[in-house]
């Protein structure tokens, strides 16, 4: 057989410049890049500990939150976490818009870009979306969930959990169970997990594991009784809204939770159990086990702050960790 | 019968002094003078030298969506017919799925009276299999063949009832013009972005499997064997289809198949980039199907390479990836993109990409095949095999700028193309 003409692949990258960063994947990221905006994270805690939380870090910069998909935990914290750095924060949502009048993607992006701002923040229910904000705007661009792809600061800010919970992250073993093949998180921590050196099973029945996901660097398995070899169990939501009618994903949710469902009887005591909400208790977790004190689900939603904190300082500083570690303690 | 259209008015008076002259099917490749006298070549002679162009046999795109009636902002018969001159083409045939599908003898007349008035290069244009193509009521193909149908489709969609493709087949004895196929099973590619592999499963696209191609691959050769009857299976992509085909061949089933640029050049890898213009139906596959498809168009199990022209208005592909229509435009760039890719490296003669792009077309839609020998009708690419030139949509006569090249730098062009005696395009 001939020569096999080389793919191009460079040529089409989206334009990603060194001089406008994006967090629009966990690709995007080298393992220094983890670690410096975790030990950011970890400052930005210790400040929120003072009887004054806010921070003039980002005096005069401006966020966009565009939020066209519904959100709880992420939308407020991104808002807040910017709020708290005194950057100027605007949020956007598809309904109450121009969106529902039928205006592009594209040209909601141009109408904000108008502004100038320096962050904009997006949840969009398709793949790609992130990529048209960097290209129709100036804005460096933070990826808040885009369809089925990716959730960036989901990932980090569950490293910083286990980080903080177990004292590092290399050398565990995560398990992640549920809905593996609609689940952008899912995506995002096995990249994430798997760069900073843990070992990663997706755990799930089989039309809910994509196939060939072992090439990101994790293990699959087909029997619930795998979690309790792993230090931490990651059950993922059923995304019964993703899922096309007819397709037989699973044939009941009676049948998913005997089979898959988490509960008290498959874990071992001291296994760490954490969900990226929101859960539907008693279909994929137990709600003994949500309660539990082994659980981390409201210790994510309290890391999310202080890493998109990270996140979005990052993006609008430049230079080494250390630098930015002094300028925030001098300015709190 | 006739089955191509306009692109006349005028034969033109041409010569080639001491050009390289490549005819695979009449065995020529050597330096000859050329004179075509009123459309019609009157002399070949020996020439000497050679000024680095080669003249050949011009090209016949099976597979373009020239998106007339309907969506003329996209593209219409005169902007897609000047693309394809502008690409080396003769002659092309249009795909049905317009707005309103070419289903009956009233569009299509509507259509060939236009093509008259407005084709650079002579049309055809393919019937639909269903009315509206919607798989359920087959057209009228006898009258629609009469009135020029060059074959059948209902592309854009499968044939999903194996009921009505019999019909259709059986229909072929008496029209005689080729059922062309677009294999997907439905069941097993919905809500499938792109090729379901190792890349869907990192970037977490809806999954379109090989498989979903193949089975009704195999469905319909079937269906061709038990009915004796020729068929032609559109854009393949996947690597099962090919084997499928190649199987069939031999047992003496009267198959063909077809494949597109970016299938030959591309792997889903490129979806990575999550650029619009690399989303199109049958998806971009794996490398190892493509190294199939490049062996079966070597072997001639693929007779012929199909653009699969597609044009889509720019705010259609300005959308997120997972939002876009599927589809690419190739008419302008194929014979470059392939001579660079696959020529130039040493993977595929010229002699073969010639055939592929004129003489294999042709022959499966039974349409007069372009040839170098004196007393036919001038049909000729000259091309310019040194020179560079760089993508840009500036330069498009289509009217959609959706190419996957665009910025890339490709080598040896299409300089001038000769229609049915007609010099149709000079760069």
């Amino acid at each position: 057989m001939a020569e096999v003409t080389p793919l191009i692949r460079d040529e089409l990258l989206p334009p990603r410049g060194p001089e406008r960063r994006h967090l629009i994947s966990i690709t995007d990221l080298a393992k220094d890049d983890v670690e410096r905006l975790l030990a950011l994270a970890r400052t930005f805690s210790a400040s929120l500990e003072r009887e004054v939380k806010k921070l003039p870090a980002l005096k005069g910069r401006t966020v966009v939150n565009m939020f066209f998909e519904s959100s709880t935990r992420t939308s407020s914290s991104f808002e807040l976490a910017a709020k708290r750095l005194s950057a100027d924060v605007m949020s956007i949502k598809a309904t109450g818009s121009a969106v529902d009048k039928g205006e592009s993607l594209k040209d909601t992006a141009l109408t904000i870009g108008a502004y100038d701002p320096d962050v904009i923040v997006l949840r969009h229910p398709h793949i790609g979306a992130p990529h048209v904000i960097a290209n129709a705007t100036t804005a460096h661009v933070v990826n808040a969930g885009d369809g089925t792809h990716q959730h960036p600061t989901q990932a980090l800010l569950d490293l910083y959990t286990i980080d903080e919970e177990l004292g590092g992250i290399a050398g565990l073993h995560v398990a992640i169970v549920g809905d593996v093949l609609h689940s952008r998180v899912a995506r995002s921590d096995i990249q994430a997990l798997v760069l900073m050196g843990a070992r990663v099973t997706v755990v799930g029945p089989p039309p809910l594991i994509p196939r060939g996901i072992e090439s990101m660097g994790c293990e699959v398995s087909y029997d619930i009784e795998t979690i309790k070899h792993a230090d931490v169990v990651y059950v993922l939501r059923m995304q019964k809204e993703r899922m096309l009618e007819g397709a037989n994903y699973v044939p009941s949710l009676r049948e998913y939770t005997a089979r898959w469902g988490v509960t008290p009887e498959r874990l071992r005591p001291g296994q760490k159990v954490m969900h990226p909400g929101p859960m539907n208790r008693g279909v994929e977790i137990d709600p003994v086990v949500a309660d539990a004190a082994d659980a981390l689900i409201e210790r994510q939603v309290r890391s999310g702050l202080v890493v998109r904190m990270a996140v979005l300082y990052d993006l609008l500083t430049h230079g080494p960790v250390e630098v930015k570690v002094a300028e925030i303690e001098e300015v709190a | 019968m006739e089955m191509l259209f306009g692109g006349n008015g005028r034969s033109d008076d041409l010569s080639y002094e001491g050009v390289r002259v490549v005819d695979p099917t009449e065995g020529i490749d050597e330096i000859l003078n050329l004179t075509v006298e009123a459309g019609v070549i009157t002399k070949i002679e020996p020439g000497s030298g050679g000024n680095g162009r080669v003249v050949a046999p011009a090209f016949v795109d099976p597979h373009v969506h020239l998106r007339t009636p309907g969506r003329e902002d996209e593209e219409d018969i005169s902007s897609g017919t000047k693309a394809a001159a502008a690409g080396g083409y003769c002659a092309i045939l249009a795909m049905p799925n317009t707005e309103p599908a070419v289903d009956s003898a009233a569009v299509l007349g509507a259509l060939v009276e236009r093509a008259k008035d407005e084709a650079e290069i002579p049309v055809g244009f393919l019937a639909a299999i269903s009315k509206g193509q919607e798989g359920a009521e087959l057209t009228e193909m006898v009258d629609l063949a009469e009135r020029g149908a060059a074959g059948f489709t209902d592309d854009g969609r499968p044939v999903a009832s194996p009921g009505l493709l019999r019909r259709a087949l059986q229909y072929h004895a008496v029209t005689g013009r080729r059922i062309a196929v677009h294999c997907e099973e439905a069941a097993l590619s919905r809500g499938g972005q792109v090729h379901e592999g190792l890349v869907s499963a990192e970037l977490g696209f809806g999954g379109y499997p090989s498989v979903a191609e193949s089975v009704m691959v195999g469905r319909d050769l079937m269906l061709a064997a038990y009915e004796n009857q020729p068929i032609h299976l559109l854009h393949l992509s996947a690597r099962e289809s090919v084997d499928e085909l190649r199987s069939a061949r031999s047992a003496g089933v009267q198959a063909s198949g077809e494949v597109t640029p970016h299938h030959l050049c591309l792997t889903d890898e490129v979806v990575r980039s999550l650029d619009p213009n690399v989303k199109m139906n049958p998806p971009l596959r794996a490398e190892e199907d493509r190294q199939a498809l490049l062996e079966a168009l070597k072997d001639g199990t693929i007779e012929a390479i199909a653009t699969d022209h597609a044009p889509h208005a720019r705010y259609e592909k300005d959308v997120p990836f997972e939002e876009a229509p599927f589809g690419v435009t190739g008419l302008e760039t194929a014979f470059s993109v392939l001579y660079t890719r696959l020529v130039e490296p040493g993977t595929l003669s010229l002699a073969a990409l010639i055939d592929r792009m004129s003489a294999g077309p042709a022959r499966i839609y039974g349409l007069e095949r372009p040839r170098i020998a004196v007393g036919a009708r001038a049909n000729l690419v000259v091309l310019d095999l040194e020179r560079t030139w760089r993508v840009e949509e500036s330069g498009f006569r289509s009217r959609s700028p959706n190419s996957w090249l665009l910025g890339q730098t490709l080598k040896g062009k299409v300089v001038e193309t000769v229609a049915n005696g007609k010099l149709a395009y000079s760069a």
